[in-house]
C-alpha cells in the first residue's frame, strides 16, 4: 500500500467542500488510509502561470517537498483536476530539465523551505482509487448499487491534456486514455452504474474565465449539459471542483438570463460511490450541491 | 476571376465595380471584383523575441503552421475569428498592426490545452495566446483583461499567504473589474447553494473571509517567489 499524503487545495476547503467531504467519508469506508498534507499551500491554479511559469512549478514542488521531507510519505494525491495538474507538471519538469530542479531547489533554500528532490509520486483520486481496489474491489465493498442510474461522466481538460505531462496514461490495459478517459465509467459502472457514451468527456467547461466571460462559459457549459442529456444521462458525474461549480453556476445563469432549462444533475463521482457503499446522503454532502439531484435519487431508490 | 470567399478578405481591399472594361474586354457582372493588391512595409523584425520574453511565448519560433492548433480549438468552435495559427503566424512575421485588430478576443483563451496536446512542435500555443494577451496590456493597447486581473489577484494572494480562498478572490475580482458584485443569476445561484449548506460550512466561509487561510510555514516563501519573479522579468524584458 502507497503512503498516501491528501492534497485537498483550496477549492476543496471553499466551494467545493462537498467534494471534500464525500472524499474522506468514501476513503474511509473504502478502509484505505491517507494523511492530511500538512500546512501546503496553493498550487497556483490555472491563474498564476501566467504571472510566471517557475512560480507555479515551486508552489507545487513546495507541496511534494512537504509529503516526502516531512512526512516521509511516497505518494500525493489530490482529487481536483487543478491540483493534480499542477502536481503533474511540476514533477515533469523538474524530471526532465535539470535547470528547472536547480532553481526549484534554490528557490527552496533560500526560503527555508523543504527541498524537493523528485522522490515522490503524484496521483489524481481516480487513479488512486483504480490502484488500490479497481473495479473488483468496488463491487466487493458495495452494499448497495446505483440502479442503472444513467450518467454521463465528466473529466474535463486538466485531468488529460497536454498529454505529455502524464508519462503513465496511455500505456495500454490497466492505464487511463488522455483521449478517452474511462477510469470514471470503470469505477461508476462497477457500482452499478449505467454510463452512456458521452462525445463530451474532456470538452471545456470554460472554468477558467467562469466570471471573466461569463458568456462563453455558459455556452460551454450549455453544449455539455445539452449534449449529456442527448446521450440519455440523468445525471453528470464530476471529479474536478472547478468543473463542478462551473456546470450548477452556468445551469442557474442559462435558466435565469436566457431561459434554456436543463435538468441533467451535477453530482461529483465520490458521492455517487459513497451511495453504493450505504454512506448516508447527509455524510456525503449531497445536499450541499447547488443542483438538486435528492428527488431522482429518491426515485431510482438509491436513496 | 470571380471571389467566392469573401469573408476571407477585409472588406476595405474589396474593391466591386458595377460595369467594369479591362483591356477592351468588359467583365462586368460575375466577374467584376478585385482585390487591392498591398505591400506589407509596417513589421517588425524583434517582435517574435519581444513575444517570447512573456510567459508562455517562449516557443513561439517552432510553429510549422500546420493549423492543428486553432483546428482543436475551443474558441475557435464559437466563434472563427479566434485564430491561434493566424495569431502566431502574424507574431513571426512582426505585423502587430494585423495583431492589433482582434485586441477584443485574443484574451478570451479559455486554457483547455487542446492546442498544446495536438501542437506537433510543441509551440505551447495556449502559452502564446497569454504571452500576446499581456504583451498588448504592458503596451497599452487594451485594458487589463478580466482574466489578467484574476491571475494578479491570485498571485497576489499567494505571495502573501501561500493560500487562496475562493470568496475573497472573487470579491476583489469584482470590484476591480467594476462588474456589480450582484447579479440576477449569482442571487438565485447563492440562494440556491445557502438552501442546503451545514450551518458549520457557511461559518466557515465566513470566517474565511475575516481570517484568510494561512500556511503557517509561508515565512519567507511570498517574498523569495516575488523577488525571483521581478528579477525574471528584469532579464527579460530588460
Amino acid at each position: 500500500m502507497a503512503k498516501v499524503a491528501y492534497y485537498p487545495g483550496c477549492a476543496l476547503e471553499g466551494s467545493g467542500g462537498p467534494y471534500d467531504r464525500s472524499t474522506r467519508v468514501l476513503v474511509k469506508a473504502l478502509g484505505l488510509e491517507m494523511e492530511n498534507l500538512r500546512d501546503y499551500n496553493c498550487c497556483g491554479a490555472m491563474e498564476v502561470k501566467n504571472i510566471h511559469p517557475m512560480l507555479q512549478t515551486y508552489l507545487s514542488a513546495r507541496n511534494m517537498a512537504i509529503a516526502s521531507e516531512q512526512m516521509g510519505m511516497d505518494t500525493v494525491m489530490a482529487p481536483c483536476n487543478g491540483c493534480y495538474h499542477n502536481l503533474k507538471k511540476a514533477e515533469y519538469e523538474t524530471a526532465t530539465s535539470q535547470d528547472a530542479m536547480d532553481t526549484v531547489q534554490d528557490l527552496a533554500r533560500k526560503s527555508d523551505d523543504p527541498v524537493y528532490t523528485g522522490d515522490v509520486r503524484t496521483l489524481h483520486l481516480l487513479e488512486w482509487l483504480m490502484e488500490e481496489l479497481g473495479p473488483e474491489g468496488i463491487k466487493q465493498k458495495m452494499t448497495k448499487s446505483l440502479n442503472g442510474i444513467k450518467i454521463a461522466n465528466y473529466y474535463g481538460c486538466m485531468y488529460t491534456r497536454p498529454r505529455q505531462i502524464f508519462p503513465e496514461k496511455d500505456n495500454g490495459p490497466g492505464s487511463d486514455s488522455s483521449y478517452q478517459p474511462h477510469f470514471m465509467d470503470d469505477l461508476l459502472g462497477a457500482a452499478g452504474a449505467v454510463n452512456v457514451d458521452f462525445p463530451l468527456k474532456t470538452s471545456c467547461c470554460g472554468g477558467a474565465h467562469t466570471l471573466s466571460d461569463s458568456d462563453t462559459s455558459t455556452q460551454l457549459v450549455l453544449n455539455l449539459l445539452q449534449s449529456a442529456e442527448d446521450s440519455g444521462a440523468e445525471v453528470i458525474a464530476t471529479e474536478c471542483p472547478t468543473c463542478h461549480s462551473g456546470l450548477e453556476m452556468h445551469q442557474v445563469r442559462a435558466e435565469t438570463e436566457f431561459g434554456i432549462k436543463t435538468d441533467v444533475k451535477v453530482v461529483y463521482f465520490t458521492q455517487l460511490l459513497g451511495l453504493a457503499m450505504g454512506l448516508s446522503p447527509r455524510k456525503l454532502g449531497i445536499h450541499e450541491n447547488v443542483s438538486d439531484s435528492i428527488g431522482l435519487l429518491k426515485e431510482k431508490g438509491v436513496i | 476571376m470571380a471571389i467566392h470567399e469573401k469573408a476571407l478578405i477585409e472588406d476595405e481591399r474589396l474593391q466591386q465595380h458595377d460595369e467594369l472594361v479591362v483591356d477592351g474586354v468588359d467583365v462586368s457582372g460575375h466577374w467584376n471584383t478585385m482585390i487591392a493588391p498591398r505591400t506589407v512595409r509596417d513589421y517588425d523584425d524583434d517582435f517574435e523575441t519581444k513575444i517570447q520574453s512573456f510567459a508562455g511565448g517562449e516557443n513561439v519560433h517552432r510553429c510549422w503552421q500546420c493549423g492543428s492548433c486553432t483546428n482543436s480549438c475551443t474558441m475557435y468552435a464559437q466563434n472563427v475569428q479566434f485564430n491561434p495559427r493566424y495569431w502566431i503566424y502574424l507574431t513571426r512575421l512582426g505585423m502587430k498592426e494585423e495583431l492589433v485588430k482582434d485586441k477584443d478576443i485574443i484574451w478570451q483563451c479559455v486554457s483547455c490545452n487542446k492546442c498544446t496536446n495536438i501542437c506537433p512542435k510543441d509551440v505551447k500555443p495556449e502559452g502564446v495566446m497569454k504571452a500576446l494577451a499581456h504583451w498588448m496590456e504592458e503596451e497599452g493597447i487594451t485594458e487589463k483583461a478580466p482574466s489578467t486581473i484574476f491571475d494578479e489577484e491570485f498571485a497576489d494572494q499567494i505571495y502573501k499567504t501561500g493560500r487562496i480562498e475562493d470568496s475573497k478572490v472573487m470579491q476583489n475580482f469584482f470590484k476591480k473589474t467594476g462588474q456589480p458584485l450582484v447579479q440576477e443569476w449569482m442571487k438565485i445561484f447563492i440562494f440556491r447553494m445557502m438552501k442546503h449548506l451545514p450551518v458549520k460550512h457557511l461559518m466557515a466561509m465566513g470566517i474565511n473571509t475575516v481570517h484568510t487561510p494561512r500556511t503557517k510555514s509561508w515565512g519567507k516563501t511570498g517574498d523569495v517567489l516575488k523577488n525571483y519573479v521581478r528579477e525574471q522579468k528584469e532579464a527579460a524584458h530588460g
